[in-house]
């Protein structure tokens, strides 16, 4: 009983950081249609900005968390506007913004490796890699700050998307851009906030990632994990991606304990079970094209 | 230059034209992205690579059996989501990309983490460009084909395609099973060229690779993609020095690519002996033998 407990939270702080990630990848895929590939490259960013802010600014934890996470929005509106907009201004097939992401993608990674170098980097030691007692459960703290933050954030994002009249305008946009637009929706505002959404929790994911191990230049290829999370829970919808994401971690957890050579393959074979029982997730709605 | 030296490449520029033209086909012809060609390279690589140097079978029945088994396992990914709305195709050939990988990591038959080594050096440049030229006729013709036009009706707009009674699903799946087709003969020739293979050397990067190459060749075009293959294979010779920019000079070029000139370096633009004719005939007044331009904004 006591293991179980203890690989449950040991998961749902992981699924919660994958949440984190899945929830910027959801938002722009509902409102433009198309897989940002390149939001990896932002996680990765996340994790050199807050290393750097703590390591030679040096500031405490929750300030390396701020300008990791205003780092993180800002590269992901500059994205946007360099590599997007241009293409959403023509309407261009998703296809082309699927290329352009790759491009971005291979860009971000490969700056790091170039001025920063491959190797493999370490927070400083924030807190001690002692475990809290709670009962006869020992939860690593470094986990326990995991969930808690990726909650905190969660909750914020909620609450901007139901109670605030941009989170009406974006959850009118993902409904039909293009009906957004009529009831005077000003839809590039609504990117410019879905992409400075998800590149502040790219920030956080990427730090905390980069805290519970280590910081390298190849570190957003976790993301794919969080694309999958994204179908698991069903393409496009955003409870999807977090409930997924939150499932994804704790299945991972639980059956990397039994099958450790092939954890990563579980996220994968999780895929190909989806897409043969109900493709559109858990959550999902089924797409239909309109002419 | 050394003769050897310079062979080398042109053999690399061979097995990189196969997977290419694979993707060519795939990407630019029918409008599918896919992250996993990595994959099926792997697939034709191990898969040729045991039946040399277990089974002992002759080297172009093995390559050719390479490229069938991918073919294979191309068929359980686009059954699985080619006839599903959205990008389950990209994420799931993401997924299968590192899968494959994962899994020749972790089995010891073919040598696990270390790989294979010790396959026979049959990759000449007679037989690579026997391979390539065969694979560029049959694309050529493909593409001009009913079929052919067919996935490009599908990449242009699916919707009016399967309208006018184009089945959708079988040209997608049709286009994915000949792209890992030659990615598998790429990978089997790519074994034979190098004699050891491990799972390292087939990682997503190598599948963006392949398609840099499509893209900047240009989207639409089998002799754009040739050139741009030949292009990024030598590039990086020449400019040895900067070998850690030039991821970053790829990406930027995707990103500028598709900002700027989406049909690429040759978008469109088919090289053949008629429109070279015509050129020089007319002078420099029309445009070479245009076939299919990518048109955008189908989409509303």
């Amino acid at each position: 009983m006591n293991v179980f407990l203890q690989q449950l939270i040991n998961g749902l702080s992981l699924g919660s950081v994958y949440a984190l990630m899945a929830v910027g990848y959801s938002l722009v895929y509902s409102i433009l249609n198309f897989s940002n590939f390149a939001h990896g490259g932002v996680i990765m960013l996340g994790a050199y900005f807050g290393l750097y802010a703590m390591t030679l600014l040096p500031l405490p934890l929750l300030g390396g968390l701020i300008v990791a996470a205003l780092c993180c929005g800002l590269v992901a509106v500059t994205l946007e506007k360099i590599a997007y907009s241009p293409l959403r201004r023509r309407n261009a097939p998703s296809l082309y913004f699927i290329i352009s992401a790759m491009g971005a993608s291979i860009f971000l990674e490969n700056i790091v490796v170039a001025t920063i170098g491959p190797t493999f980097k370490t927070y400083p030691t924030v807190f001690e890699k002692t475990a809290i007692q709670i009962a006869d459960i020992s939860v690593n703290k470094i986990d326990l700050m995991m969930f808690v933050i990726a909650a905190i954030s969660l909750l914020i994002l909620v609450f901007i998307l139901g109670k605030t009249k941009i989170g009406l305008a974006i959850r009118a946009s993902s409904y039909s851009s293009r009906g957004a637009t009529l009831m005077g929706v000003n839809v590039d505002r609504v990117i410019f906030v879905i992409f400075m959404i998800g590149g502040v929790m790219a920030g956080f994911a990427g730090m905390l990632f980069g805290m519970r191990y280590t910081v390298y230049p190849q570190i957003g290829i976790i993301t794919n994990k969080s694309f999958i999370a994204a179908v698991f829970g069903g393409l496009g919808s955003l409870p999807g991606a977090v409930i997924g994401s939150i499932l994804l971690g704790v299945i991972e957890t639980f059956a990397a304990s039994s099958v450790s050579n092939y954890r990563d393959l579980i996220a994968f074979v999780l895929l190909i079970l989806v897409l043969v029982i109900k493709p559109s997730g858990l959550m999902g709605k089924v797409v239909e094209d309109k002419a | 230059m050394a003769w050897y030296y310079l062979e080398g490449i042109l053999i690399l520029c061979g097995i990189n034209v196969m997977v290419v033209l694979g993707l060519s086909l795939l990407t630019g012809f029918t409008g599918l992205f896919s992250f996993g060609h990595a994959g099926f390279m792997a697939i034709g690589a191990y898969v040729s690579a045991s039946l040399t140097t277990m089974l002992h079978w002759p080297f172009i029945p093995a390559v050719v059996a390479g490229g069938l088994v991918a073919m294979l396992m191309s068929f359980i990914i686009g059954g699985l989501t080619l006839n599903l709305k959205g990008d389950y195709f990209c994420i799931a050939t993401l997924g299968f990309g590192e899968a494959i990988r994962l899994i020749l990591n972790n089995v010891q038959t073919f040598g696990g983490a270390r790989g294979m080594a010790s396959i026979p050096l049959k990759s000449s440049l007679v037989a690579v460009y026997a391979f390539v030229i065969i694979g560029v006729i049959f694309m050529w013709f493909l593409i001009r084909s009913r079929h052919g036009r067919n996935m490009v009706a599908i990449r242009e707009e699916e919707l009016a395609a399967q309208a006018i009674g184009i089945n959708v699903f079988r040209y997608k799946m049709l286009s994915l099973a000949a792209s890992a087709l030659y990615a598998g003969i790429g990978g089997a020739l790519w074994a034979h060229y190098l004699t050891f293979i491990n799972p390292a050397m087939f990682m997503l990067t190598k599948s963006t690779e392949m398609t840099i190459m499509v893209i900047i060749g240009g989207l639409g075009s089998i002799t754009g993609s040739i050139v741009g293959t030949f292009f990024l294979t030598f590039l990086p010779e020449a400019f040895r020095e900067f070998a850690d920019w030039r991821m970053v000079v790829y990406g930027a070029a995707v990103i500028a690519v598709m900002a700027l000139r989406p049909q690429g370096l040759l978008g469109g633009i088919e090289f053949s002996p008629k429109g070279i004719i015509k050129w020089i005939t007319t002078s420099g007044k029309s445009k070479k033998a245009q076939v299919k331009t990518p048109v955008e904004g189908g989409k509303a």
